[in-house]
């Protein structure tokens, strides 16, 4: 689909793709019901209600209720602060540590590089699942040690991403020019390379968020994540499971959610793909 | 060819030996005193002390390390603790039964994932290949667990076609065994096959356009003989190191579709040792993973070279 994208001379007044409009104004809306999710929720995050417990739903719980009786559209809608912070938090851990190390990295060469990327191979010599559940498995769990756990295996593709395209950028004469003026390699770094090389970084991040997302709804749903009584699609999935037979729309309801929203991103990441680098799109 | 072959060989030692330093450290700091967890919680502070030693479990880390690793080169695994017994004959049962569910799930990845790539990828632009690419961008939304959960709650729960968890040995007949694997070998195959037809679909529609598909058209070869003796073998190169990626990948998806399905294999052992914190059962089971992961990217490289001639080593770190 992305192959029809135009020349580079056109890119300029190319209209905005599709998939980023849709995606975006998806984005959007979910943002904004995660943020008015706790005033927008009909009933209290954790208000039991034992008489109504695992009740289809109705014109009262639209949702249904769980098995405590708590309101399945609250808690989806309390869930999606849960899920875009650990999609959004744990890509921003990536960037955090991945773009500066891809940085030195491709710049310096030698001893720094070999160093980084011998590091970076032995990160990626476990399933993204399985680094997640050893790093986890050692602490107790909580939201934020997920973030953390997640962002960590995730350090190595934007490390690599961005140690190539320092490489490329490294080779531009307007950096040969910031070395013959001996500015800091600190300046060259992160006021020349990095605002040439950051286009792919954040296409490549905006695709990372729903990995990110997903592989901490994974974690949750282990019990390695987000712990109950916490409002999380993943661990949603994972309490609802033993009722499945009899109340289907708690893991409808938290299902449905998590994919929207992680086919929102995709829409956004491949959009944005599309519109800020039309070399890249055509790997696809 | 052969120093690549061997440099990569080498890397993987050295991948495993500090891969293996870092498992055997991370579980280290893991709450829980081993020697207690043998013992029980009410045992006294002497049989600790006792016991503590005779594991040696007072040495430095680096001193049990060595005992470790040097036991694992010689295909001792230790002892569960949760158990109590040899994690060996254990672990490999548990492998072999996870091997049946990977190796049936990657046929169906390469079998379906190849027949729908090529078709929607020879159909470039057609309805049948939107079909395909809104399928397969759909699949990748849906996490496995959620997969898994829905077919079960679809094929078990309201139809009642298989059974929804669990596992048949082959000695209770080949029907019940085959409808235990169907549900899991379905969850697993469905996640990797959007991965690999959308690979195959971006390069036979790519091949589709190069100098030597157009010649054989112009010799007025029938567009059938074009596909399958001229496209096809180059257009599915990228996908044969993609399969080997896949069965990597795998090894994440088999502890979600164990756990799910409880089925005895690799992935539920991990995850029965990280619940009862099994120390040595878990160092065990990551260092299998680890390296069935390590030999499937050698694969999938060696893989790569073989087939593509122009990928020559050296030249991967300037891309």
């Amino acid at each position: 689909m992305a192959v029809a994208a135009a020349s580079n001379s056109q890119a300029r007044r190319r209209p905005l793709p599709a998939s980023l409009k849709v995606g975006a104004a998806l984005l959007f809306s979910i943002v904004v019901l995660a943020a008015l999710g706790p005033s927008l929720s009909p009933y209290d995050l954790d208000a039991m209600q034992l008489d109504v417990r695992l009740v289809a739903p109705n014109a009262q719980h639209w949702l249904g209720t769980d098995e405590f009786g708590r309101d399945v559209l609250s808690r989806v809608l309390n869930g999606a602060q849960s899920s875009l912070l650990m999609g959004f938090g744990a890509t921003a851990v990536s960037l955090l540590f991945g773009v500066p190390l891809g940085l030195v990295a491709g710049y310096y060469r030698g001893w720094a590089d070999e160093t980084i990327m011998r590091a970076v191979d032995v990160m990626i010599s476990l399933p993204p699942i399985i680094l997640g559940l050893l790093i986890l498995s050692v602490t107790s769990p909580s939201l934020w040690k997920t973030v953390l756990a997640v962002g960590f295996v995730y350090i190595p593709i934007i490390t690599r991403l961005t140690r190539s395209i320092t490489l490329e950028v490294t080779g531009e004469e307007y950096i040969q020019a910031a070395r013959a003026r001996v500015e800091s390699g600190w300046y060259i770094l992160f006021s020349e390379i990095l605002p040439n090389a950051w286009a792919p970084i954040i296409v490549e991040a905006a695709l990372r968020v729903t990995f990110a997302m997903l592989l901490a709804a994974a974690l949750s749903f282990l019990g390695l994540g987000v712990q109950p009584p916490a409002s999380d699609w993943g661990l949603m999935i994972a309490e609802a499971r033993p009722f499945i037979n009899q109340a289907p729309w708690i893991v409808c309801s938290a299902g449905a959610a998590l994919c929207i929203t992680v086919i929102a991103i995709n829409l956004f990441g491949d959009g944005l793909r599309e519109a800020l680098d039309p070399r890249l799109s055509r790997r696809r | 060819m052969t120093g690549y072959v061997i440099k990569r060989m080498l890397s993987i030692v050295l991948t495993m030996a500090v891969m293996s330093i870092l498992i055997f450290w991370i579980t280290q700091v893991m709450p829980g005193n081993v020697a207690y967890m043998i013992l029980g919680d009410f045992a006294s502070p002497e049989d600790v002390a006792t016991l503590e030693k005779k594991l040696g479990l007072n040495d430095p880390t680096y001193v049990q390390y060595w005992r470790w690793a040097s036991g694992m080169l010689q295909g001792d695994l230790g002892r569960s603790l949760v158990m109590d017994r040899p994690i060996a004959p254990v672990l490999w049962d548990a492998v072999s039964k996870s091997a049946i569910l990977a190796g049936i799930s990657i046929g169906l990845v390469a079998l379906f994932g190849i027949v729908v790539g090529v078709y929607a990828g020879v159909r470039h632009g057609s309805r049948a290949d939107h079909v395909v690419s809104v399928a397969t961008y759909v699949n990748i939304a849906i996490p496995e667990f959620l997969f898994a959960i829905v077919i079960i709650m679809l094929f078990a729960g309201y139809l009642n076609w298989f059974p929804a968890t669990g596992y048949s040995d082959l000695s209770n007949g080949v029907g019940t065994w085959a409808r235990h694997l169907i549900l899991p070998v379905f969850t697993l195959a469905t996640g990797l096959m959007a991965h690999v037809s959308r690979l195959t679909r971006s390069s036979m529609i790519d091949t589709m356009q190069t100098q030597y598909v157009r010649a054989a058209r112009a010799r007025g070869l029938p567009e059938r003989l074009v596909i399958r003796r001229h496209a096809l073998p180059n257009a599915l190169l990228p996908t044969i190191t993609v399969l080997a990626i896949d069965v990597g990948i795998m090894m994440g998806g088999i502890v979600v579709v164990e756990t799910i399905f409880s089925y005895p294999g690799l992935g539920r052992l991990l995850m029965f040792a990280i619940q009862n914190m099994d120390v040595p059962l878990l160092q065990a089971c990551m260092i299998v993973i680890t390296f069935v992961y390590a030999a499937a990217n050698l694969m999938a490289d060696l893989l790569y070279a073989l087939l593509n001639p122009r990928v020559r080593y050296g030249r991967s770190s300037s891309e």
